[in-house]
């Protein structure tokens, strides 16, 4: 039986006066890939920042490989294995693609041990390595993202709109990417092309104003235009 | 790991060094045309003296607004403090402690003393507010204020005469036939001592490159998994204590009196601006090139004027004349 990495249990979240989780439960299993599909707005993104802590739940639990973590920091939250890659991408400009990796260090030496893994998955950033991030085109960016994310040994990637403004063939490759970088790793991701998320994923979270209300095997979502008609508007 | 392309230079540094570096030429062909050899000589080492000066109040504001978005306006009060404290402990020693050694206690004192009020200020006042810039720019205003205030009562409005440096830096030393006092050039090497250091510890350090991404992004260093609150503790500190140890550093040529602070602000605040708001490079050279400019307006309208009025106006025409060319300032980004 697939043991649970994460689990979200009620989750409540509030940004300013607005709220925009309003009981949001679901399980990601162990070694897999799940997408939490929905319309825009309907709270995918708020979900991620609220496991990892950049918007905190008002209410509600989330247990991460078995550790209550909703209220810790997100410093705290990180260093227990998960990585973030934002749908913004968050790329330090300013800094060389080494320096955007280099800081995404937890403990000294873990660039090094793992960047023959990283070239593996993206091999234009050995090319890169010293370019200023800032003069990255959109879905070399991307990579960094994610690349950084598999800097330190995180057992867990939220992952917010990896194809967001990528070219068909970029979308590709980071497809390709997401699904090797699975083999170690367990994914979250947030995906609005129900496409990319169908090829990716396992699993789903349908999210709808702020509530979860489907989930399961992605085979099953795939096989069922009505429920994807219904929550996603394709078909 | 292998290198397969050399790093790219960003196009607008390079043109902001150009920018820097034609205004920096055009001050010495001025100096030219206006001064002898000798004068020219005291000029030039009289501007890097004031921008050193000007550097050690703003790098610490540059840096500290560039990563927590505040704006210290109590960044002088550090200043002042700093030559303040380092008297107090320059007279508090044993008498025949030799004065080389007062001296060193009292820069490395003045220091400390700068971190750990700057680490009080940053834990009690600025940390509950990080959410409300408008408040802390206030809150430092008022601070700033009241230090002042509460040093001019203790100590009195007419300041503190000079304390004595080491014998060897009381001397002075000719240079292209004018002289110069040895002290004023200690200063000029501190100053590029720290300019230097906090370079390094911005460019070649961890904890620069979490400051450098900071800048940009603080809420994403912190899903890195790095204590970002602890990162604005420590350059909060970085900058009140360098801006301290520039007050002790002053104080034996300036001496300490309750508005040198304030003096200093404001200057430090036109130098950020004329650098980019938040650009650590932008504040060094922009320090410097304020140094002088002050300095050669000075000179020239000493010697025609016989008043030295001048001075203080033109940076602000140069700020003008640099915000027309480049609004965002020297190294400012949009």
């Amino acid at each position: 039986m697939t043991q649970n990495i994460l689990s979200v249990e009620a989750v409540h979240t509030f940004i300013g006066q607005f709220h925009i989780l309003e009981g949001v439960s679901f399980d990601v299993p162990e070694n897999s890939i799940t997408a939490l599909l929905g319309r825009n707005g309907a709270g995918k993104t708020t979900t991620l920042r609220t496991i990892i802590g950049l918007n905190p739940p008002s209410s509600g639990q989330i247990s991460f490989n078995g550790r209550e973590i909703q209220g810790k920091p997100a410093f705290d939250i990180a260093r227990m294995g998960i990585g973030f890659v934002p749908d913004y991408r968050a790329i330090f400009k300013q800094l060389s693609v080494e320096e955007n990796l280099k800081i995404a260090e937890r403990v000294p030496g873990e660039l090094q041990k793992n960047i023959p893994f990283i070239f593996d998955i993206f091999p234009d950033l050995e090319r890169l390595f010293y370019w200023p991030g800032g003069q990255l085109s959109g879905g070399q960016q991307q990579m960094l993202a994610v690349a950084r994310a598999l800097v330190p040994d995180n057992r867990l990637l939220l992952i917010d709109e990896p194809s967001e403004g990528l070219a068909p063939v970029i979308i590709e490759q980071m497809i390709s990417a997401i699904r090797q970088l699975s083999t170690s790793t367990t994914v979250l991701l947030v995906e609005q092309n129900f496409h990319v998320a169908s090829k990716l994923a396992e699993y789903y979270v349908i999210i709808e104003d702020g509530l979860s209300v489907h989930m399961g095997e992605m085979e099953n979502l795939v096989n069922d235009p009505a429920l994807i008609k219904k929550y996603l508007g394709a078909s | 790991m292998t290198t397969t392309a050399a790093p790219l230079r960003a196009n607008i540094f390079k043109q902001s060094l150009l920018v820097s570096g034609l205004f920096v030429l055009a001050v010495i062909v001025i100096n030219f045309i206006f001064f002898e050899p000798s004068t020219i000589a005291v000029v030039l080492l009289s501007g890097l003296y004031q921008g050193m000066l000007f550097f050690l109040v703003a790098s610490g504001m540059s840096i500290v607004f560039g990563l927590l978005d505040v704006l210290n306006l109590a960044q002088g009060s550090f200043f002042m403090l700093g030559a303040y404290s380092g008297f107090a402990i320059y007279t508090a020693l044993p008498e025949g402690t030799p004065i080389g050694v007062r001296f060193v206690a009292a820069l490395v004192g003045a220091t400390v003393f700068g971190a750990v009020l700057g680490a009080g200020t940053e834990y009690v006042l600025l940390r509950p507010l990080y959410a409300r810039p408008i408040f802390q720019i206030v809150l430092t205003f008022g601070l700033g204020t009241a230090i002042d205030e509460i040093v001019r009562a203790i100590y009195g409005p007419a300041g503190l005469v000079p304390v004595s440096p080491p014998q060897s830096l009381s001397t002075t030393f000719s240079v292209l036939g004018g002289r110069f006092e040895t002290y004023r050039l200690f200063i000029i090497l501190v100053g590029f001592l720290l300019m230097v250091s906090i370079s390094i510890l911005l460019q070649r350090t961890r904890l620069g490159i979490i400051i450098r991404a900071g800048v940009q992004d603080s809420q994403m260093v912190e899903a890195l998994g790095i204590n970002v609150r602890r990162i604005f503790t420590l350059v909060f500190v970085l900058g009140t204590a360098v801006a301290a140890l520039g007050g002790m550093t002053a104080a034996p040529f300036l001496g300490a009196y309750p508005s040198m602070g304030g003096q200093f602000l404001l200057t430090a605040v036109i130098v950020i601006v004329i650098g980019g708001m938040s650009s650590y490079e932008g504040t060094a050279i922009a320090s410097i090139l304020v140094g002088l400019i002050r300095a050669t307006v000075e000179q020239i309208s000493l010697q025609f004027y016989n008043t030295p009025i001048l001075a203080s106006v033109s940076i602000l025409i140069f700020m003008v004349v640099v915000l027309l060319v480049r609004p965002t300032g020297l190294f400012g980004r949009e």
